[in-house]
């Protein structure tokens, strides 16, 4: 099967675009881009090297032990591997969660969120939508945002720390804590700690806010830019609450099609590969999900805060759901498939947890005793949860001596592999096709990436310091000519 | 006679038959150890209590105290030999503290935090080890075993029944298991046995107990090791 522009038909004298961050454990990624004389795009694809070693590397242990190793897995978001594999562990020891874990739980998760959003909105993405796509690179970053907007910069910074004491207090620690073990957590919410975020939760919404307004003007100031930037329809994944609400904690799988159709609803993720399936394909490590009913061709799909948005049928928190209302009307729904609109719906999911984590302080089970469950032992657990990034599946087999024998982990970079190479196709087409390449250019094609937030290093170092390299090829495939952009942004030719 | 002897120029009193570890943790002395438990016979075996009697290294937990010893415990360069002693511990297992379900509980660990052990410095050998989880209550991680054999004493002096013993030489050593098929399962080991409780790692753990202990309530979370064995120590001479 092919999709337009993801294989050139004659590679050979192309000239080869790669735009390659600095790799960590997690993964890396690079882009390459195939150029002919006259500049005209061939072939874009976007590449991630996966860490797969894990699922090996886990086998045998005692399953226990998984939530806190695999938050090993990412650097940027361990609380969704940690809570994630929880979930599938209660499975595996039968237990159905007390009122208290479930909420500390929760919290714990809405600290994540809100973290990890703030630091997604404000650190990376910002710079971009605040000075533009092209615009100077030695600015376009979070030091240029706090020198230009000090205000906006500050708000960033508080509320990711905010949302990290959320994590410190209901796990241990701020980062690869111990909070949630199989069939519930380890400590409850003292009446300190609670009143110690309660002090500050007013704030946290408030900034939120502020928040989803500062991306609705920078959207709307140039809405049909903005709509236009890396544009495609697509299928939307996410968990739903079982009366159709946003839940990122909990739920069963709803999938849409490009026209709002529904594919599949409420669907037990126990089950989830009856649902969806993994391709190969030769050139990219990661593999590629699709929906089974669908097909490879037809069956890819995105995830995240958009599809989450999109999915639900309401927020269950009143500003967040205001402000879903409101994104939904845009321009007649004009936003609703929009590539840059994931900044948007971030903001949104943002203020929802801001307001979950609200009423959560408020509720007294979380300072209950119970914090523990279990009922009879299953060989098999699937957790899935909304992660930052989007649906996140862990998947473990034990056998009778308690260690895992098989690990799958789907995690949301995987969903939206196809999607952002969509998205790069897309960009590509748009904005370089055909024309001499400069950092600007190259950067709206990191920009699309980043709109997905995907977990890789590129994520955050992409902020102009991706080390870059424009070649040239002959016929033979030799370099012939060649141009570079070193770490430090400086682009020379 | 007066007995008495002289650690770091603190005058100590012992007691016939005492080793000078005994004596220093009956004076609120801590010298490090891992493999001495003062409920098991001495072993001798992990060195980490070494320590300079009359300008000679010996273990403390198997030397006699005599009359009149010059000791030198807490110094710069014995401490700087324990902390290779235990850097090699952690290299010749797989010891990954940031996901062991004993961290914050750990002997191994807290020893290392007591002699600011910052990395393992040598180069890990990552050795092939075998995890026996048959028993359905007990948990054997050899990843995590430090031959230290206060299971093999446990199960021996106090439970009666010498279930673990060591077998094989240096690097080749390692923990077997007394049953024909060579698994916990087929042990007479009980969850309840002191052999089952007694490991300062995490290599003999009850199961599904995990992680169910925050951080900030696990016992080294806000106590050194030094704190730690010192009470442990007073709490057992109170019940003699
Ligand atoms: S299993 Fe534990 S108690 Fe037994 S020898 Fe190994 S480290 Fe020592
Ligand atoms: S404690 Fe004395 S040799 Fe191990």
């Amino acid at each position: 099967m092919t999709f337009a522009l993801e294989t050139a038909e004659h590679p050979e004298k192309l000239k080869r675009v790669v735009i390659e961050p600095v790799s960590r454990v997690e993964g890396h990624g690079k882009v390459t881009l195939l150029l002919d004389e006259n500049n005209r795009v061939h072939q874009a694809r976007f590449h991630i090297v996966e860490f797969r070693g894990f699922e090996k590397f886990i086998q045998g242990r005692p399953y226990w032990e998984v939530p806190v190793m695999v938050q090993r897995l990412c650097g940027i978001c361990p609380v969704s591997h940690h809570l994630a594999a929880s979930k599938a562990l209660d499975m595996i020891v039968g237990a159905t969660l007390t009122p208290t874990a479930e909420k500390l739980r929760r919290l714990m998760h809405y600290g994540q969120i809100l973290q990890s959003h703030a630091l997604h909105f404000f650190h990376l993405a910002s710079p971009d939508l605040l000075f533009g796509f092209g615009s100077d690179v030695a600015t376009r970053n979070i030091v240029g945002v706090a020198a230009a907007f000090p205000e906006i910069a500050k708000k960033g910074v508080l509320l990711r720390k905010y949302g990290q004491e959320i994590i410190r207090m209901t796990a241990g620690k701020r980062v690869h804590g111990t909070g949630a073990i199989p069939g519930g957590v380890n400590k409850n919410l003292s009446l300190a700690e609670r009143d110690t975020l309660l002090a500050d939760i007013e704030q946290m919404i408030a900034w939120s806010r502020d928040a989803v307004e500062l991306i609705k003007k920078v959207y709307s100031d140039r809405p049909d830019f903005h709509n236009g930037f890396g544009y495609y329809r697509s299928s939307f994944m996410s968990l739903v609450r079982g009366d159709g609400a946003l839940d990122l904690y909990h739920g069963g799988l709803r999938a849409r099609d490009e026209h709002g159709q529904t594919i599949f609803d409420h669907v037990d993720y126990s089950h989830y590969w009856d649902y969806i399936h993994e391709e190969v394909r030769p050139w990219s490590y990661m593999k590629f999900p699709f929906i089974r009913s669908r097909g490879r061709e037809e069956g890819w799909y995105r995830v995240g805060p958009l599809a989450r948005v999109n999915n639900c049928d309401f927020i269950p928190t009143p500003l967040a759901e205001a402000e879903r209302i409101a994104f939904k009307e845009f321009g007649g729904g004009s936003a609703t498939q929009a590539t840059l609109a994931y900044h948007w719906t971030r903001m949104i999911e943002m203020l929802h947890a801001a307001e979950s984590i609200r009423e959560l302080l408020h509720d007294g089970d979380l300072q209950g005793d119970d914090l523990v469950s279990k009922g009879e032992r299953q060989l098999r657990g699937v957790g899935v949860i909304e992660a930052p990034r989007g649906t996140l599946i862990h998947h473990y087999r034990i056998d009778e001596n308690e260690q895992i024998v098989r690990a799958n982990l789907i995690v949301s970079t995987t969903h939206n592999n196809h999607a952002m190479n969509e998205a790069v196709r897309q960009v590509a087409l748009q904005y370089l096709d055909g024309k001499v390449l400069t950092e600007g250019l190259l950067n709206h094609i990191e920009v699309a990436i980043r709109a997905f937030d995907p977990c890789l290093s590129c994520a955050t170092h992409a902020l102009g310091k991706m080390p870059l390299e424009v070649e040239l090829l002959d016929a033979e495939g030799a370099v012939i000519d060649q141009i570079a952009k070193n770490t430090s942004g400086q682009f020379c030719i | 006679m007066s007995n008495t002897i002289t650690i770091d120029g603190q005058t100590i009193p012992f007691q016939e038959g005492q080793t000078i570890m005994d004596a220093a943790l009956a004076a609120g002395v801590y010298i490090p150890h891992l493999c001495h438990n003062p409920e098991f016979t001495p072993h001798g075996s992990c060195k980490l209590c070494t320590v300079t009697v009359n300008g000679r290294n010996v273990a403390s937990c198997t030397m006699p105290a005599v009359e009149g010893q010059q000791i030198a415990n807490n110094t710069d360069e014995l401490n700087a030999k324990r902390r290779a002693l235990t850097q090699m511990l952690f290299v010749e297992g797989n010891h990954f503290c940031p996901f062991c379900e004993k961290s914050g509980n750990c002997n191994l660990q807290a020893v290392a935090y007591h002699l600011d052990m910052m990395s393992p410095h040598y180069n890990h050998f990552y050795p092939a080890r075998e995890v026996d989880a048959s028993h359905p209550d007990i948990l054997l991680d050899r990843n995590r075993c430090i031959l230290c054999e206060l299971c093999v004493r446990a199960s021996r002096d106090v439970d009666g029944k010498e279930v673990f013993g060591l077998s094989g030489r240096g690097i080749d050593c390692k923990l077997v298991v007394n049953s024909s098929s060579g698994d916990l399962v087929d042990t007479d080991l009980a969850a309840t046995d002191k052999a089952a409780s007694v490991c300062p790692t995490g290599a003999i753990i009850v199961k599904r107990h995990g992680f169910s202990v925050p951080i900030g309530q696990r016992i080294f979370d806000h106590k050194d090791i030094s704190q730690v064995q010192l009470e442990a120590a007073q709490k057992e001479r109170g019940h003699e």
